[in-house]
């Protein structure tokens, strides 16, 4: 098989980022920041949207190359919305994140995009799902992504704990990507997070400077 | 059902076989192959109370040469959207003309008038399609039903929308002014006075950005295309006309050679007019 060197730098807009999402008792919070970059040199928008709504109670966020992950949303979009037509019911999450497998996975040659879906169903409740570039899917109760996650692993790993309060993981979300916006050059402008619970979707937007301070003199 | 491509469905997957046609053509050509004429450019859009205005300079470049003084950046695409484009000016010309089709026969079947967002959704699958060999960095806006829109398209296929834009090789220069004079709500002539000052900063600021300032105003009412806008202040006087009349080249000899033609094969169609 021939091997292609992928130059691991994204050619265009690229998302730069830092995604995450968690999942609390009784449903689960996902979140961004909203920098878009090129070359890593220029933010080409301090507001763009990485936080996709797939279905109805099922969210994504999107890192890697901007336009591969903006065409492979749209893509499981619609076969998510022709699914649930044909099933006459929701899908569950996990057909969300396995859709979003195949397009990464069958594609991974040209695509660089890795995302993160989470979302609540009635079968299994809260869930979290992470496919990172090469087409990976594994089911995780918080996970981390993009280049601004390698600053908070340690963060994640010591103040995570399963079933907190819907409060409580809000504010861990919130410390956790301004964090990572803190140190990560590629990250940053406002943070995007969306609560997910059995009665609906709830959008939570901090601007920049009303995020959490950590030792910012 | 209406479709984007009327005419043929796009074959999936990439198609290379431009690429092995350019490479047989490289070893025909001794001097260098002709580089494609690049818009350079600074194009911006903003958004105001009762509609988008879009605005461009007009100067194409071709390495250092101004290729075209007067070249106009802002397109049409339907009664309602326009669009600017900055990059390969074939490229922008070209992808600009192919979705202006599209849309006219849409509306055509549908009997409405095209939404912004099926303009930008169109350019955005094809741009992503052509993995950024098609080099078009455009700006859309139009006004339709659902309000006033403005979207940028990339030329890998990414879409972003803002309430301003700019793009082209002076973005960083209109941004600056974009940035400092953008309010929300803003006044038809405040707003088309901060798109001209932000085109004029990258007419100003970059070297392939020059010559006149071009403005398109899109409203409800209608659009109303400005060009040029603002005219450029280093105008150049010709020194002589260079228009030759007829007899200047004096004729020495003549000779005319009737060209025989024979009739080959004669066919004869009848046309059903019934």
């Amino acid at each position: 098989m021939e091997k292609r060197s992928v130059d691991s730098r994204v050619r265009g807009v690229s998302t730069g980022t830092t995604i995450l999402a968690a999942t609390f008792d009784g449903g689960v919070v996902i979140g961004s920041d909203s920098r878009a970059s090129i070359g890593g040199e220029y933010v080409s928008s301090k507001t763009i949207n990485k936080v996709v709504q797939v279905h109805d109670q099922i969210f994504c966020c999107m890192a890697g190359s901007l336009a591969d992950a903006q065409a492979v949303t749209k893509a499981a979009k619609f076969h998510l919305s022709f699914h649930s037509v044909q099933m006459e019911t929701p899908p569950l999450v996990i057909a969300a994140a396995s859709v979003l497998q195949e397009l990464c996975y069958n594609n991974k040659e040209e695509l660089q995009a890795g995302f993160i879906t989470a979302g609540w169903d009635r079968k299994k409740g809260p869930q979290v799902y992470v496919v990172p570039l090469g087409g990976m899917l594994v089911g995780q109760p918080v996970t981390i992504g993009g280049s601004g996650s390698t600053y908070i692993y340690g963060y994640v790993d010591a103040k995570y704990k399963p079933n907190m309060s819907r409060e409580e993981c809000l504010q861990f979300a919130t410390n956790a990507l301004a964090l990572a916006m803190g140190r990560d050059n590629v990250s940053g402008g406002v943070a995007h997070l969306v609560v997910i619970t059995e009665t609906g979707v709830e959008h939570v937007v901090v601007p920049g400077n009303k995020l959490p301070k950590f030792h910012n003199e | 059902m209406a479709l984007s491509n009327v005419l043929h469905a796009p074959a999936a997957g990439f198609n290379f076989d431009h690429a092995a046609r350019n490479a047989e053509l490289e070893g025909l050509f001794d001097a260098q192959i002709p580089k494609p004429v690049k818009t350079g450019t600074t194009i911006a859009g903003v958004v105001f109370k009762d509609g988008v205005v879009l605005g461009a300079d007009t100067r194409a470049t071709s390495s250092e040469i101004v290729a075209d003084k007067m070249c106009s950046k802002i397109h049409y695409i339907a009664p309602n959207i326009y669009c600017c484009g900055a990059g390969t000016a074939a490229d922008t010309e070209k992808t600009t003309e192919l979705l202006s089709s599209n849309l006219t026969i849409f509306s055509l079947n549908s009997g409405r008038n095209p939404r912004v967002v099926m303009a930008v959704n169109i350019l955005q699958e094809m741009l992503y399609r052509y993995h950024g060999q098609i080099g078009a960095s455009l700006i859309l806006g139009g006004v339709d039903c659902a309000g006033n829109h403005l979207y940028t398209v990339g030329p890998y296929g990414s879409v972003n929308t803002m309430p301003y834009l700019a793009m082209g090789s002076g973005d960083l220069a209109a941004l600056g002014i974009l940035e400092d004079g953008y309010k929300p709500d803003l006044e038809l002539d405040k707003a088309k006075e901060l798109v001209r000052a932000a085109i004029h900063a990258g007419v100003m600021n970059d070297l392939a950005s020059g010559n006149n300032i071009d403005i398109c105003v899109l409203t409800r009412e209608g659009v109303d295309h400005i060009r040029p806008y603002q005219v450029s202040q280093y105008k150049d006087k010709r020194k002589t006309k260079y228009k030759y009349g007829a007899g200047t080249t004096a004729v020495l000899t003549e000779k005319v050679v009737p060209v025989k033609l024979e009739v080959v094969e004669e066919t004869v169609q009848r046309m059903d007019t019934a």
